[in-house]
């Protein structure tokens, strides 16, 4: 049962061959049984999550209407508040802290009977591409143990993966829902900006962070997608517009008459060979499915990068200086005699790990008069650059299409000690957040060298989201009919799995 | 030896820079929804976007952007047709999210002024005051600092927070630097917070109370020698709650700079506290070294861009300057200066004004407010405007006069009975049993009666030394209760005693 796709479980829910408590002790007992190979949660809300689905199945005994999702379990990001349900975001600094308000996600989730079974570990603060700056210890990759399951939504990709949810929240500033996507075979989409709500998501970087949905099927995504999308007035950057017509545009997967632009600049050098082959494999299967192959150049995302880690940088510098141990969250220092500036200091010092105070630092220099200029003024008018290249590939193609990242998961701890390495991971994904546009990560296969999930891009035009769908239920469909199964009926069983 | 101030303009001359920072009276915070009201219990009026806790976010009180567009449009700004916030970032407990929200290179509005007149030894003088810019941004919370001898943090024991300001509405406007004021400098500081106090209160965009902190300069003085170009080093005081604060830092200050400089000393670039009682200030933050705020767009929110057309419709709405409004209505009423400035003092003008629009006459207007219920408000130690009588009252009782229904004598305590909450003039008219005395034949026997009991005065009268009825009428009117109408009592008593009443 926990093998179903989403939509499989909603089925037999509406169905009435399982139960909503069912499913989730169901999804409850794996988590039981494999997390601690895993450790994708940070914490489980068996309580919780169980009077919820008891809730919905009266509801559903009740007859009232229920929404397409109702009693499905989910496990959810610990970067988003949740009331009463400690939120750490992957950092000491956070321990113990239980939000007094929902995010807006989670009112969405709620709303729409979405069982909510714990929090899911990350990348500290969301910085990251492995899950290893977690303050709470590492994910493990459910295809590799010895692997990273992608970052900073690690967590969220692997319980997917280990079957522990059929639905995950990430959220994604540079790559962090598609990325782990792509390194664990699952399904990942970052929303245009503003086509999900911030409100109660722990800002990392501002102007680039956007939860998003996470699952197993292009149509469970989108499943999600529709439940947690939509224009909040508390979210001055949520876009007033209508939900694109995503759940429709994944039922049909239709491609046909469609260009699909293949970004030159995200393609070649550096990228392994067996992400390459399954790339060009799914072009053409695309084409074959009726779309149209052209290609495109955006000969400004080489700079996207060095961009990015200086507005990233920059607006967390800001956007943590609020973990000040005055109001919540860690303590440290809190002495006879201790000045509420010594406070401060050791709390941050003690609290925040190595990745985190690399990018307070790096982005306070950026900020800094006399140095704005050079770095944060030249990284917006990069920005601009990028989101002109965008525009200009859309005016030949309907979306855009690359390998997710350049290679398939490594192993952890191979680049712990090298930043910038662990930075190019992202580099395919980045420019997407710097335009504010949609991205999609969907399974494309195993590389032959090391049989580890490749994953494959969708980028879409503001607010037109639907497209990616449309080209990802394609392109899942037609490699479908090709192995004969999903991919991830191919992993590795775990120790003790259901 | 300390200087005069005749030495220090005879010497130097002065230039200001002015930062008034205003709380906006709106309902909700700048960035949530919690109230803005006065004086709450401490950390009541808070949520999580204004206690900044992780995952909140603002969003923009429309009210406040309304009332900002409002003011620049009252001091001749013009307004940006695309603004946006920004962070200053710094660390503090205070401010929950340790950076303040507010406006940096782009603010809302810019270049606009002020003129205000005041009196100088050739007569009034107009001076102009720039405005450079007009800013939204956000309050801090407020610390106590518990325990140390100074009330501040330095030697407290420790400090409480109050997070009910954090976020409060504030526009700031500041002012380019303002040269050319010379010995006036005080008093043109001083004027210039007066006007904007006025105009701020004929907006209705704040409370506007100096001594609540709804209002605060900080007010920046240099120095620099007679006819030199150069600029000297500037201070910045501030806790100036007050007009006549505003007028003795200036003036200490240039006193204090004055004294520095002709000891060869040098002016150290520094915020520093004005202390009311000493009327000196004290030593603050050194800003020799500028502080880096880091000041960067703010991306959780959208740029602000008002409407041209709703911006004209502000405009178009906006009430009369304060100053020209009470030229026009001097002349109108053709009040001497004395007596106008004397109903600013006392805070009467709107309601004086009110008065004469119900049908009151100007002068008679005047004389209840200033007069009577003045003292009224003093002896009770309140504010005319928490006395329980208005316009309509004081209108209603001078028509009452006028008409002969009240004398004055009566009509006081008409006054005296609203005031004391005995309800609207023709109820304590009611109650008290309040009548003028206008049977002449009742009339004629007090007067009958007066003039029986006081021959040798009745006499005099007779005899043509009218001053001398004045005992009589008194004991007339004493005798009706001081309900007849002296003027009346006089024209019967001067008739019955043969003599002409004009």
């Amino acid at each position: 049962m926990i093998r179903n796709s989403a939509s499989e479980m909603a089925s037999k829910l509406a169905s009435g061959d399982v139960t909503s408590v069912q499913l989730t002790q169901a999804h409850l007992d794996q988590i039981a049984a494999v997390d601690k190979q895993v450790h994708a949660f940070l914490h489980i809300d068996t309580e919780g999550a169980l009077a919820q689905a008891a809730a919905v199945d009266l509801k559903r005994k009740n007859g009232d209407k229920l929404s397409p999702l109702a009693g499905v379990p989910l496990a959810l990001k610990d970067v988003m508040t949740q009331k009463g349900i400690p939120t750490t975001c992957g950092s000491k600094i956070l321990e113990g802290w239980r939000p007094p308000y929902d995010s807006t996600v989670v009112a969405n989730l709620k709303k729409n009977d979405i069982v909510i079974l714990g929090k899911t570990n990350m990348d500290e603060f969301a910085m990251g591409s492995s899950t290893e700056n977690s303050a709470y210890g590492p994910t493990h990759n459910p295809w590799d143990l010895s692997r990273i399951p992608g970052g900073s939504g690690g967590g969220s990709a692997a319980a997917l993966a280990a079957f522990e949810a059929p639905l995950a929240i990430g959220t994604d500033t540079g790559g962090s829902i598609r990325q782990p996507a792509a390194v664990t075979g699952t399904v990942g989409v970052k929303p245009t900006y503003g086509g999900v709500s911030r409100f109660g998501l722990v800002a990392f970087s501002s102007s680039l962070d956007q939860a998003g949905p996470c699952a197993r099927t292009v149509l469970d995504a989108a499943l999600l997608h529709e439940a947690i999308a939509g224009h909040d007035p508390k979210d001055s950057t949520s876009i007033n517009a209508p939900v694109p017509a995503v759940v429709a545009a994944a039922k049909a997967g239709n491609v046909k008459g469609m260009k699909i632009g293949v970004v030159k600049e995200l393609n070649g050098d550096g990228y392994q060979p067996g992400v390459r082959k399954r790339f060009e494999e799914s072009l053409e299967l695309l084409a074959a499915a009726g779309a149209e192959i052209v290609e495109v150049s955006a000969p400004n995302f080489e700079y996207a990068l060095a961009a990015y880690y200086l507005i990233a940088p920059s607006e967390c510098s800001s956007n943590l200086a609020r973990f000040d141990a005055m109001r919540y969250g860690l303590r440290v220092g809190d002495v006879e005699g201790a000045s509420a500036e010594s406070v401060m200091n050791l709390t941050r010092e003690v609290g925040f790990g190595r990745e985190v105070k690399r990018r307070i630092i790096l982005g306070t220099y950026a900020l800094s008069s006399g140095y704005y200029d050079a770095y944060y003024g030249s990284a917006q008018k990069v920005r601009t650059l990028i989101t002109q290249d965008f525009n200009k590939a859309f005016e030949i193609a309907d979306v855009l299409v690359s390998p997710t990242c350049p290679t398939t998961a490594f192993k952890i701890g191979e680049k712990a000690d090298d930043p910038l390495a662990m930075y190019l991971n992202d580099i395919a994904t980045i420019p997407v957040n710097m335009a504010g546009i949609g991205g999609m990560s969907l399974p494309s296969g195993v590389a032959d060298e090391d049989g580890l999930p490749v994953g494959f891009q969708i980028m879409a035009p503001v607010m037109k989201d639907e497209r990616m769908y449309s080209v990802g239920a394609s392109l899942e469909a037609s490699l479908l009919s090709k192995w004969g199964a999903p991919l991830l009926s191919t992993i590795p069983a775990l120790a003790g799995s259901k | 030896m300390s200087l005069t101030y005749d030495d220090v303009v005879a010497k130097y001359e002065p230039v200001l820079g002015l930062e008034v920072h205003v709380e906006l009276n709106t309902n909700s915070k700048m960035f949530c929804g919690c109230s803005t009201i006065f004086g709450a219990e401490p950390n009541t009026q808070t949520c999580p976007v204004c206690l900044a806790l992780p995952g909140a976010l603002p969003t923009v009180n429309e009210k406040a952007i309304e009332s900002t567009i409002k003011i620049g449009l009252a001091l001749n700004c013009s307004i940006a047709p695309f603004s946006r916030f920004a962070r200053k970032n710094y660390f503090y407990p205070d401010m929950p999210k340790n950076f303040q929200i507010s406006q940096y290179d782009e603010p809302i509005c810019v270049n606009g002024y002020v003129d205000v007149e005041i009196e100088t030894d050739e007569g009034p003088k107009t001076f102009r005051i720039e405005v450079e810019r007009v800013h939204m941004e956000e309050d801090t919370g407020k610390s106590l600092h518990v325990g140390g001898a100074t009330g501040r943090i330095h030697g407290a024991e420790y400090s409480l927070l109050d997070y009910n300001r954090a976020g409060i509405p504030l526009v700031e406007i500041v002012t380019k630097i303002v040269p050319g004021t010379g010995k006036y400098a005080p008093e043109v500081a001083r004027a210039y917070v007066a006007e904007l106090r006025d105009i701020l209160r004929s907006l209705g965009v704040s409370d506007v109370k100096m001594e609540q902190g709804s209002l605060r300069c900080d007010a920046n003085v240099s120095l620099r020698l007679i006819g030199a170009e150069v600029l000297g080093t500037r201070s910045e005081t501030k806790n100036v709650n007050s007009l006549r604060s505003v007028e003795r830092a200036i003036r200490g200050e240039m006193i204090r700079h004055a004294e520095l400089l002709n000891n060869g000393e040098r002016v150290v670039q520094e915020t520093r506290h004005f202390q009311e009682d000493t009327g000196l200030t004290r030593s603050g933050r050194s800003k020799e070294q500028a502080e880096d705020y880091r000041y960067f767009p703010e991306p959780d929110l959208v740029p602000v861009a008002p409407d041209a057309a709703w911006i004209e419709q502000l405009r178009a709405a906006l009430p009369e300057r304060p100053s020209i409004h009470r030229k026009r209505l001097q002349e109108q009423w053709s009040v001497p200066d004395k007596e106008m400035s004397a109903m600013i003092n006392a805070d009467v003008l709107d309601v004086v004004e009110a008065t004469v629009a119900l049908g009151a006459d100007p002068a008679k207007a005047r004389g209840w407010w200033l007069g009577e219920i003045s003292r009224i408000a003093n002896e009770k130690e309140l504010a005319i405007k928490d006395l329980a009588i208005n316009a309509s009252d004081v209108a209603e009782i001078v028509a009452l006069v006028n008409s002969g229904e009240l004398t004055d004598k009566l009509a006081r305590q008409v006054v005296e009975g609203v005031i004391a909450g005995e309800g609207k003039p023709a109820q304590v008219i009611a109650s008290r049993g309040i009548k003028v005395v206008s049977d002449d034949s009742a009339l004629m026997a007090a007067i009958e009666s007066a003039c029986a009991a006081q021959p040798e005065t009745a006499q005099k009268v007779r005899d043509g030394h009218i001053p001398a009825a004045g005992a009589l009428i008194g004991a007339v009117m004493k005798e009706t209760k001081g309900q007849a109408d002296a003027a009346r009592v006089r024209e019967l008593l001067l008739g019955h005693l043969g003599q002409s009443s004009n």
